[in-house]
């Protein structure tokens, strides 16, 4: 299993993209390719912007639309953190039913 | 002032390119951030011997010194005083170039402000997204140019962003075909419609949600939003405090708004943003009502692209 914790890389408050996409290339998209699980700890942090959560989920939800909801685990968010995933999460998810 | 910008807009000059003169008229002047943002990005662009400030602003020539519009001028400021840090209800003029440049002025802007924590927030969620448009979309290479300012008495909280990139029609154009700069301006505001793809859900690095969301914020607030890019400009209107929540539309044009076009062509992209910082006590109540239309209005446009079948 793979645990990141967020605020280590994008500190407080998560706004910085290219963060979000290095997490996602080195960390998750690799740990869903090989069928393991992935914790994404956001403890300590007070907010994330849509588009850092864009750039850190998307594309992992993309590719392993099914995986990537029995694989992927968001631990200690608070409500503003749940929320931004939440709203990412579902269009996503929207986008891609046909 | 976002209530009076059509006004400063519309008497812009913006025919000769080589230089810029800021025009002040006796004792009023536009000093919104957006305004002052503006005047910067335009004067970097032309270059610091080429800008000139006339001196005849009273008390609104010493707020565009403090927030640092002099600095892109070769005009010296008038005005003596001894500087003190930048803290207190203002943050002047910055030239944002760089993703680190973005978090570091983010990290700073809160002390800067003199702000609760639990306002912070929503600042930073509407800087980052503002700034990281610029940087992502804009092509230039002048960066972001941002300003912020607080205003107790109200409560209100002022931003501006601005860049002279490529501006929303062209940035749009690869895969959305605005016609024009109306268009554009309203396939900006709209959930799912990013530059840099056809799909609703964006590519792994855009969605196409920053300014719809950033909106939606002001609006939720009954606050003012302005973009202005190319010959057009929108503007969000202020609804009425008696609504209690106001109803989130995915078509810009279906709010109170004012659009105006035939407007000097601006070749960049500057939005103002208005935010009350009273109502945004519970910021995630905000982000919830916006995750719910999102959803909706992504469904709904699919839909309306389905095929109809034929009964006879």
């Amino acid at each position: 299993m793979k645990r990141v914790l967020i605020k280590k890389q994008a500190g407080e408050f998560g706004e910085n993209k290219d963060v979000a996409k290095r997490i996602r290339l080195e960390t998750v998209l690799p740990a869903l390719g090989k069928q393991e699980k992935v914790v994404l700890d956001f403890d300590g942090m007070s907010g994330v912007t849509q588009s850092f959560v864009h750039a850190l989920i998307s594309d992992p939800i993309r590719k392993y639309p099914d995986g990537f909801f029995d694989l992927v685990s968001f631990k200690n968010c608070n409500p503003l953190v749940k929320t931004v995933v939440e709203i990412v999460s579902d269009y996503m998810q929207e986008s891609l039913i046909a | 002032m976002l209530v009076t910008f059509d006004y400063f807009l519309k008497n812009l000059d913006l025919s000769n390119k080589n230089c810029l003169d800021v025009i002040t008229q006796g004792q009023w002047l536009n000093v919104h951030p957006a305004a002052l943002v503006f005047a910067a990005a335009l004067a970097q662009k032309v270059g610091k011997e080429n800008v000139i400030i006339d001196n005849t602003a009273g008390k609104s020539g010493l707020y565009i010194d403090r927030m640092g519009l002099y600095d892109w001028s070769k005009t010296e400021s008038p005005y003596h005083y001894s500087r003190h840090e930048e803290a207190g209800r203002f943050v002047p003029v910055k030239q944002i170039l760089t993703s680190n440049d973005q978090s570091k002025f983010i990290t700073d802007l809160i002390p800067l402000l003199h702000l609760p924590p639990e306002k912070s927030q929503v600042i930073y969620y509407i800087m980052g997204e503002l700034i990281r448009n610029v940087l992502e979309h804009s092509m230039s290479k002048d960066g972001a140019f941002v300003a912020a300012q607080y205003r107790p008495k109200s409560n209100v909280l002022s931003f501006g962003v601005c860049d002279t990139g490529v501006g929303l029609k062209k940035s749009l154009s690869y895969y959305h075909f605005p016609k024009d700069d109306v268009e554009a301006l309203k396939l900006a505001l709209m959930p799912g419609i990013s530059g840099t793809s056809m799909s609703q859900s964006g590519t792994g690095d855009n969605a196409g949600a920053g300014l719809y969301i950033v909106k939606n914020l002001s609006k939720m607030t009954r606050n003012y939003f302005v973009i202005y890019s190319g010959t057009a400009m929108y503007k969000l209107l202020k609804y009425d405090k008696r609504i209690e929540r106001p109803k989130i539309h995915s078509d810009p044009l279906d709010d109170r708004h004012s659009l105006v076009d035939k407007l000097p062509d601006f070749h960049g992209t500057l939005v103002g943003v208005d935010i009350a910082l009273d109502d945004t006590s519970d910021f995630n109540a905000l982000m919830e009502d916006i995750k719910v239309s999102y959803s909706k209005a992504l469904r709904e446009r699919k839909e309306r692209r389905y095929k109809k079948v034929k009964f006879i």
